[in-house]
């Protein structure tokens, strides 16, 4: 048994003061921390369970139109909230497309928004990783690496994010809220994940000690409600990560395309953002050339880390799809095949 | 309840009354559904320790050091076992005696030959400390470079492959059958090293009492397991008391004791108190045996009508550096198809792996995925229907021996299965059809088949003064239903209703049941029971023919019926009386009987034995995004008399969705340098989850075996991973004009 403090604050303050000192870590649905405390990849010296803070615990619409998700909110309840559906569909799908539904009920917001890649080098602590312990080297280069990323890889670190939830996330300019010792800060989504760089143990924009309270997605966000979709291609239809995912979003009128959000999961070591995509589209033609076009656009910095050359050719056709699939408007109803190229295929309960 | 005793028993389903033929629901399934059946790692014994694997992290090499201090020093390690201090052996863990003793990893020295193997084991007062203490080890090794992949080493024709068949085997002229043929194909296939991902992993909880050993383990073949322990530990093996009620999944993993399994043993022997040891889910990776890659090449020569005039069937395997294990994956081509000229090689490569071992389907998986696949490429050389083609090519005996079927209903397995999933509206054509929402559709077919085999088994059967009976054999459920389908065989054997019978298995203090595999348990054990049941009737039978005063005097052995509790005259069926009135006329509390079960050695010779069937795969395929999902499948097999068709069903589901597994999923991601394998877990270890298998359909054909056994049962067990993977691969083909070559088929593979 390796021993370690264990302490369940009452207040965030307390919480934060609690995990000041080095060490330590938060625990919220403990879908990976636990994972990764069993396999001896982290061994905190102090575990601070903020589950029983209550004010994490809520979704809240804020007066500017906004809405605010406690970063306890579990991503079943979120995804199967009807108000949160309904607005942010493409959100609601992304968070049904991962993991399992034992893992969704437990998962939560901000954990989601920090689990760790499942770069498989990462969690073999016989091998090298520098994301694990900085300056090891990185033996997923030249490793097995045909899921590895095709954007903003270092030699450093090729890992991947793996979250569904962060790709419609960023693309729908999220913001993190985040407290500290300092008070409370904003971050937007899309800087709060690092690039590896030469400091891939570096993941996100947290301090030490700091705590995501919450994620706030913009009034705008909702904007694209009827045009707004999540597609992931993974190698089974369930309890997988995506090899490369996509999540689109447009407003569209008579044709023209008015709004633009375009974002790629399970190809870089964070969500990605594809900002030039969006704006080779802001004001094209909503028709499969111009999404070509965008897709180009998106994977136009794109490398192979490895023997994954087919993801940038994979991500083209998924950002053409999605875009498609946003053009030919949101779905009724949630399909039974969440985010899954078969969603149209009936027949399977979506918490399968 | 109506049973005709004797060794020409009609078909189950025209009898009525009987248990066998029954769709009975399992008998231990409320058990295990409430959470009350007893797995070996819910039994926690008084005063019971923990034991914890550490295991390497090298492929090859040895380890130079372990702070086994450091791991003594954590609070709660009662030991450290290493080289150094594990207790002697009667016998070398290294020593081969015979083909089917496998090698040990049990801490003889320090040396490394696959990643995963054990290095030491702690034992603690909590399953946590030993963990911890495994950690505090920290390994040092001497690392040598590991020898990974086919091509990973020298090859060489192993003496021989799967359980002592000839590497290489050849009938006719293949050369010349080629030479002359109209169409050739030639095509390779590989196949990725599988791991054994049993619900459960190898458990045990072993005590020791002078030299008693008292064991709770999952095991697939009680009477070996205890005869290998006791020859480890240099003790009689009646000695060594195994229970083994429920197995959450064999597989053949648990046909042989495994290393880590002794090492429990040791352990307990070590620290003098009941030791518990679970491999954690990445130590599966290794120790138990596993799949071994292959690749295959085939080469087949058809006439001018799309007849066979050549096979020939070459496969490249692995085994281990230090023991032998050969996937006999060419040999798939020896059964099925029918050619002058057949010929199949296995040549090999010794790697830093645990020795693979037998995995559902050792041989006719890995093998049926490249034959059906090859046969599916020489069909559309020929421009024919693959089914067509497969009725050209019909093997009337096996191809390979030339001996008769002992029964083969392979025809109305091919007709019930392609009616029911519509073959006959198939394009010959690749990549014509497409569903509403645009998806490439495809449909493939594939051939099962698996030999009808059977071991040696014992069972003893007791009638009781009060009417009820006893049935006892060491028998092992591994989920397959041993409980209820050998229940229902002692009924019937017993001349009893079901509930009337007393069944006892799982344990070796009963009677030899010989193995759970090769899927003969059914036919082996179920003979067993059949013949002491016979043994006891005839007894009972004796003891009121014989007697003045029994309704029954003068009837004769053959004149006498068993049913419902009685025995009637044959001849005249007011004639009889219950089990009970006989025993206690005769003041006997009890009377037994014995029974065996074993193949019969002249029709051994005489016959070709195999269950065989036919599967039908329907896939859809995105066509840009390469993504792929099984729509359908539906299959037929034949395999002698069902027992339980429920029980059956479920294991044609279960091989199915294997094959499924095989053709998409399941693959051992193993890193070109280290030899470690980088997906040990259920995460990145993909097998199919419910939503990959939509609809599953297996057809029971009936067929009547008298050859086989008395009972006529072929055995169900691994049949439906054969011929699914192929059908799966020919559908893709068919959906996308993409041939797959090796496997699982990737999404790389088809985005053309």
């Amino acid at each position: 048994m390796r021993d370690f403090d264990f302490i369940r604050p009452a207040t965030i303050s307390d919480a934060i003061a609690a995990a000041a000192g080095p060490g330590s870590a938060y625990l919220a649905g403990g879908t990976n921390l636990l994972d990764l405390m069993k396999g001896g990849i982290t061994s905190p010296e102090r575990i601070v369970d903020i589950t029983r803070l209550p004010e994490l615990n809520r979704i809240e619409t804020l007066d500017d139109g906004g809405l605010r998700i406690g970063a306890l909110v579990r991503n079943a309840d979120l995804a199967h909230d009807p108000a949160f559906a309904k607005a942010y569909p493409a959100v609601a799908e992304a968070l049904l497309s991962g993991a399992s539904a034992q893992l969704r009920n437990a998962a939560t917001v901000g954990g989601n928004l920090l689990q760790r890649t499942r770069c498989s080098y990462f969690y073999d602590t016989a091998s090298a990783c520098n994301r694990r312990e900085p300056g090891s080297g990185c033996s997923a280069l030249g490793g097995e690496n045909r899921l590895h990323a095709i954007l903003g890889w270092s030699d450093a670190c090729i890992a991947t994010h793996p979250s569904d939830f962060c790709v419609p996330l960023v693309a729908l300019d999220t913001v993190v809220e985040i407290e500290g010792k300092e008070g409370r800060r904003h971050v937007t989504l899309e800087e709060f994940h690092r690039l590896p760089g030469d400091t891939p143990q570096r993941e996100t924009m947290l301090e030490p000690g700091e705590l995501i309270v919450a994620v706030r997605l913009p009034a705008e966000a909702a904007s694209f409600a009827a045009h707004a979709r999540y597609l992931k291609v993974r190698e089974r239809t369930s309890y997988a990560f995506a090899v490369v995912s996509a999540a689109a979003a447009l407003v569209v009128d008579r044709g023209k395309i008015r709004g633009a959000r375009l974002a790629l999961g399970g190809v870089a070591a964070k969500p990605w953002r594809a900002r030039s995509a969006e704006a080779a589209l802001l004001g094209a033609d909503a028709d499969e050339a111009s999404f070509v076009r965008a897709a180009d656009a998106a994977l136009a910095d794109a490398s192979p880390s490895g023997d994954n050359a087919f993801k940038i050719e994979l991500a083209r056709r998924i950002v053409v799809r999605a875009l498609m699939a946003a053009k030919a408007g949101t779905p009724e109803r949630m399909p039974a095949l969440p985010a899954s190229p078969f969603s149209s295929i009936p027949g399977v309960r979506h918490d399968a | 309840m109506m049973l005709e005793l004797g060794l020409n028993q009609q078909p189950a389903h025209t009898r009525q009354g009987s248990s066998i033929g029954q769709p009975l629901t399992r008998r231990d399934g409320f058990l295990k559904v409430t959470g009350t059946a007893r797995y070996a790692a819910d039994n926690h014994p008084p005063g019971m320790l923990y034991a914890v694997l550490a295991v390497s992290s090298i492929a090859r090499g040895r380890v130079v050091s372990l702070d086994i201090e450091a791991a003594k020093a954590h609070s709660g390690v009662v030991e450290v076992m290493t080289p150094l201090n594990r207790p002697a052996l009667a016998v070398d863990p290294d020593a081969k005696d015979h083909p089917f003793m496998f090698r040990l990893d049990l801490l003889q020295n320090d040396g490394v030959r696959y990643p995963n193997q054990s290095i030491a084991v702690v034992i603690a007062e909590t399953l946590e400390a030993a963990t911890e203490g495994a950690a505090l080890l920290s390994p040092r090794y001497e690392t040598l470079p590991a020898r990974v992949g086919l091509d990973g080493g020298k090859s060489f024709v192993p003496r021989g492959v799967g359980v002592g068949n000839p590497a290489v085997q050849e009938k006719g002229d293949v050369e010349a059958g080629l030479e002359s043929a109209r169409t050739r194909i030639e095509a390779a296939y590989e196949t990725p090293a599988q791991y054994h991902n049993a619900m459960e992993p190898h458990a045990i909880v072993a005590a020791w009492d002078g030299d008693q050993l008292s064991i709770d383990t999952p095991s697939q073949g009680l009477a070996m397991a205890q005869g290998r322990i006791a020859g480890l530990f240099g003790i009689a093996p009646r000695n060594v008391h195994i229970r083994s009620p429920f197995l959450g999944g064999g597989f053949g993993s648990k046909g042989m004791i495994s290393g880590p399994q002794v090492l429990g043993i040791l352990a307990a022997r070590l620290v003098g108190r009941p030791v518990k040891l679970v491999l954690r889910r990445e130590q599966m990776y290794g120790p138990v045996g596993h799949r071994a890659p292959a690749r295959q090449t085939l080469r087949m020569g058809m006439d001018g009508e799309g007849r066979l005039t050549a096979l020939s069937h070459h496969a490249r395997t692995t085994s281990s550096t230090f023991d032998d294990f050969f996937e006999p994956a060419a040999d798939a081509s020896h059964t099925l198809y029918a050619s002058p000229a057949i010929a199949t090689s296995h040549d090999a490569v010794r790697l830093d792996t645990g020795t693979p071992l037998f995995m559902r389907a050792p041989g006719e998986a890995t093998g049926s995925i490249a034959l059906e696949s090859a046969i599916d490429e020489a069909a559309h050389a020929c421009g024919m229907d693959p089914l067509e083609f497969r009725l050209r090519n019909y093997a009337e005996v096996e191809p390979m021996t030339g001996k008769p079927f002992s029964s083969k209903a392979l025809r109305e397995c091919y007709e019930q299965a392609a009616e029911a999933f519509g073959w006959a509206s198939r394009p010959l054509q690749p990549r014509r059809m497409r569903d509403a929402d645009g998806f490439l559709t495809g449909w493939g077919m594939g051939t099962a088949t698996f030999p009808a085999l059977m071991f040696q088994a014992e069972a003893r059967a007791v009638l009781r003064a009060d009417g009820s009976g006893l049935m006892e054999t060491g028998a092992q459920d591994m989920g397959q239903g041993a409980w209820t389908a050998f229940a229902q065989i002692a009924a019937d054997g017993l001349g009893l209703d079901i509930d009337q019978v007393d069944f006892r298995a799982g344990s070796s203090d009963l009677p030899n049941a010989g193995i759970a595999g090769g899927s003969g348990h059914t036919a082996t054990a179920g003979m067993a029971i059949h013949n002491a049941g016979a043994a006891v009737i005839a007894r009972l039978a004796d003891l009121a023919t014989g007697n003045e005063a029994s309704p029954l005097f003068g009837a004769g052995n053959e004149g006498v019926l068993a049913r419902g509790g009685r025995l009637y005259r044959r001849d005249d069926e007011s004639r009889g009386e219950s089990y009970s009135e006989i025993l206690a006329r005769a003041g006997l509390a009890e009377i037994e009987g014995h029974g065996k079960g074993a193949p019969d050695p002249a029709s051994q010779e005489t016959y070709a034995k195999h269950a065989h069937g036919a599967v039908f795969a329907e896939v859809k395929v995105d066509p840009d995004l390469g993504q792929i999902r099984v729509t359908r499948l539906v299959g037929a097999f034949a395999a002698g008399r069902v027992i339980n068709p429920r029980l059956v069903r479920s294991q044609y589901y279960g091989g199915m969705i294997w094959g499924v597994s095989f053709a998409l999923h399941e693959e051992a991601v193993t890193d070109r340098r280290s030899g470690r394998i980088q997906n040990a877990n259920l995460a990145e270890y993909h097998v199919p989850v419910n939503a990959d298998v939509p609809s599953v359909e297996a057809l029971l054909v009936h067929e009547d075996d008298p050859h086989v056994n008395a009972l006529g049962i072929k055995g169900v067990g691994e049949i439906g991973i054969t011929g699914t993977a192929g059908a799966v691969a020919n559908a893709v083909w068919h959906a996308t004009g993409v041939r797959p070559r090796r496997f699982p088929i990737r999404i790389e593979d088809l985005l053309g």
